[in-house]
């Protein structure tokens, strides 16, 4: 009997089934001509205002729906609700992030081709939400500007993962003394060259630009197909 | 704190792995882990212990090996370390680049087994 280990080859991604799934939704979206975007942010940097503000200003002209995750409360799926946009609340118990698999459970029952845009809103939270993927086309970093300039830098993983970053807050930053310079410069610095929108969700400040850049990133084979 | 969860995934892998090779044992677990996966080492070695308690992976160790974040300088075109993952830029000529060749691995590499 020899007392020498033997290594076996293995090469697995620990987190392959949470990735499978995520193909899978996103394959599903585009397919439907959805676009799936979801929020990722601290607690309190207001995803769930700016989302009603968003699903108020899209529904007129756009399918919306959104998903959102809380650890418990369904506080958010109600203020939501008043958008009259169809919402889901994804209650995640002592679980700090959302995962696929949550997504894809949440989904069981709509109709993805009626469908524009899917709001995925993740429980708040800047550090685990980062290793999951969704399937989201696009992954939104809320920054309020009541948090501080070096958020960027105190959890670049984070907005690493993230397409584009959103200052919030926007009528307050006066008031706080927000440095903006200084927060793009350190979103540049984690990511270079994200797309950085600046707005305002109480007096709608920025929010025409931010919808614009919705609307350009609208999934192809829809907008084609719609003609 | 994501790590137990993660812990758990990487005990119910190495246990899948080594029954489907015929009820091995497992001494300890290799594991490839970025600096940018969102995963943090210390953390993830705690948890490890816990998320093994009463199962037979018992006692085994995770070894860890931590990958850095290498980028692809645009300009030198090149693969690069940086040097900070706050500063996302080409250690030699400074061009920032979003463009990640590593680092955001989260892999079971191996798994050491008792004979």
């Amino acid at each position: 009997m020899s007392g020498e280990p033997r290594l076996v080859e293995v090469r697995k991604n620990v987190l392959k089934q949470n990735d499978v799934i995520a193909r899978a939704l996103r394959e599903r979206f585009r397919k439907a001509g959805v676009l799936a975007i979801s929020l990722v942010s601290s607690p309190g940097s207001g995803k769930t205002a700016f989302l009603e503000k968003m699903l108020t200003l899209l529904q007129p002209r756009y399918r919306v729906a959104a998903l959102v995750g809380d650890l418990a409360t369904e506080n958010d799926a109600a203020r939501l609700a008043r958008s009259q946009a169809p919402v889901k609340q994804i209650l995640t118990g002592t679980v700090c992030h959302l995962e696929a698999a949550m997504v894809e459970n949440a989904l069981a029952g709509w109709d993805l081709n009626n469908l524009d845009f899917l709001f995925i809103e993740n429980v708040g939270n800047l550090v685990c939400p980062s290793s999951y993927d969704l399937g989201e086309d696009l992954r939104f970093v809320l920054l309020s500007v009541t948090e501080g300039e070096d958020k960027p830098l105190k959890y670049p993983t984070i907005f690493n993962s993230a397409d584009v970053a959103v200052i919030t807050k926007s009528d307050l930053a006066a008031a706080v003394e927000f440095d903006e310079a200084a927060a793009r410069c350190n979103i540049q610095a984690v990511r270079p060259g994200m797309e950085v929108f600046k707005l305002s969700a109480k007096t709608g400040e920025g929010m025409a630009e931010y919808l614009n850049f919705l609307e350009r990133r609208r999934i192809p084979s829809r907008a084609a197909s719609g003609v | 704190m994501h790590e137990l969860s993660i812990a758990m995934s990487i005990v119910e892998m190495a246990q899948e792995e080594a029954d489907s090779r015929g009820q091995l044992q497992v001494q300890a677990v290799h594991l490839r882990l970025g600096k940018l996966c969102g995963v943090v080492k210390e953390a993830l070695l705690s948890s490890y212990e816990m998320a093994c308690h009463a199962t037979p992976l018992e006692g085994s160790q995770l070894l860890i090996e931590e990958i850095p974040v290498e980028v692809f300088c645009p300009k030198c075109e090149v693969p690069r370390l940086v040097t900070s993952i706050q500063w996302f830029r080409c250690p030699e000529c400074g061009t920032p680049t979003p463009t990640v060749l590593h680092g955001k691995e989260l892999e079971v590499v191996a798994l050491e087994i008792r004979e």
